[in-house]
């Protein structure tokens, strides 16, 4: 476990902590709406840890290197932030991947796009985005984050 | 039972594709497997903390705080504080629903939703001291403003786009979960 998540867990403990302190009750309550707000997000949530599990070695780094590293121009750009946007690495994984196919020829745009819509565009987990947001908003938001990023590229 | 197997319709199927990988390509489905299986360890390992989070919000927190501090007249500060809840959170972006839905139930406007998710989904600062060390500083740091503007942008032009009853619509639909 990484610095920042063990500094998340002492905040939270804190709090919780202080709020036992202050009161048992609320403190029982706020438990209880804690674990109902993970239970709630659950069967989205396995489902799309599975699937990108399944993305993960279907689409290995090699081969969306093969693909992105040779283009270059608009064209490589869009096809990065396609890729980008369609696929859902991790970040400890998109970023080295990003920084090897640099230093193989890749374009700084592509690359940008790239890793810009795989952070911010996310096809896969718009099912979870639409059940909160309605289809309609789903589909703006996502086609204004993926114009502003080419846009600011 | 059958809302259980309904309710994780979604995960079915997914375990469905994952089960013709295995059997098209053993291999490969077994790299998946594990692949899985440590993305699992690693999420439970990090939502706690958020969730507890939620939890103490909707219970501690009064609804006139949240109004305040990121209500409709909450103007930059509710932007730079939508900004900072969404990088200093932990876990994967679906783990944001649950905090904007607290947050909405409390009072949070509909732009400060939408420049949080924003913010969760690309300026996380874990993320962001990652990418400095494989993509070196300027790269990261260029990215870092350009999201943010572009954040700032997105959420001004939803705010224009999306006409009132829809958004009334959205956050109610956020906040009764």
């Amino acid at each position: 476990m990484d610095l920042f998540t063990l500094v998340l867990y002492g905040l939270a403990l804190g709090f919780l902590l202080f709020s036992w302190i202050r009161d048992r009750s609320r403190t029982k309550e706020t438990l209880r709406r804690a674990w109902k707000a993970f239970e709630n997000i659950l069967p989205q949530l396995f489902g799309v840890v599975v699937l990108v599990g399944i993305m993960l070695v279907v689409l290995s780094p090699a081969t969306i290197g093969r693909f992105l590293g040779r283009e270059s121009g608009l064209r490589g750009v869009m096809f990065a932030a396609v890729v980008g946007a369609i696929t859902l690495i991790p970040g400890f994984v998109a970023f080295p991947l990003a920084a090897m196919l640099l230093r193989h020829g890749a374009g700084y745009m592509q690359m940008g796009a790239f890793i810009s819509t795989l952070m911010m565009v996310g096809v896969i987990t718009a099912p979870i985005e639409v059940k909160y947001f309605g289809r309609r908003m789903t589909f703006f938001a996502m086609a204004w984050r993926s114009s502003t990023l080419s846009w600011s590229l | 039972m059958r809302k259980i197997v309904a309710r994780y319709r979604f995960t079915w199927i997914t375990l469905g594709g994952l089960f013709i990988l295995e059997i098209v390509n053993p291999h490969l489905g077994e790299r998946a497997v594990v692949t899985i299986g440590y993305s699992l360890r690693e999420m439970l390992l990090v939502i706690p903390p958020t969730f507890l989070l939620i939890g103490l919000i909707d219970v501690w927190v009064p609804k006139e705080t949240i109004i305040r501090l990121m209500g409709k007249g909450s103007g930059l500060r509710g932007i730079i504080l939508a900004l900072l809840l969404g990088s200093l959170a932990a876990g994967p972006l679906y783990a944001a629903f649950p905090v904007v839905a607290v947050l909405v139930k409390k009072g949070t406007s509909f732009r400060n939703v939408v420049v949080l998710l924003g913010a969760w989904s690309t300026t996380k600062i874990p993320m962001f001291l990652f990418e400095i060390t494989s993509l070196g500083s300027r790269f990261a740091y260029i990215r870092l403003v350009l999201s943010i503007l572009g954040i700032i942008l997105i959420s001004m032009v939803l705010e224009r786009v999306i006409d009132n009853r829809e958004k009334e619509d959205i956050l109610q639909s956020l906040a009764s979960f």
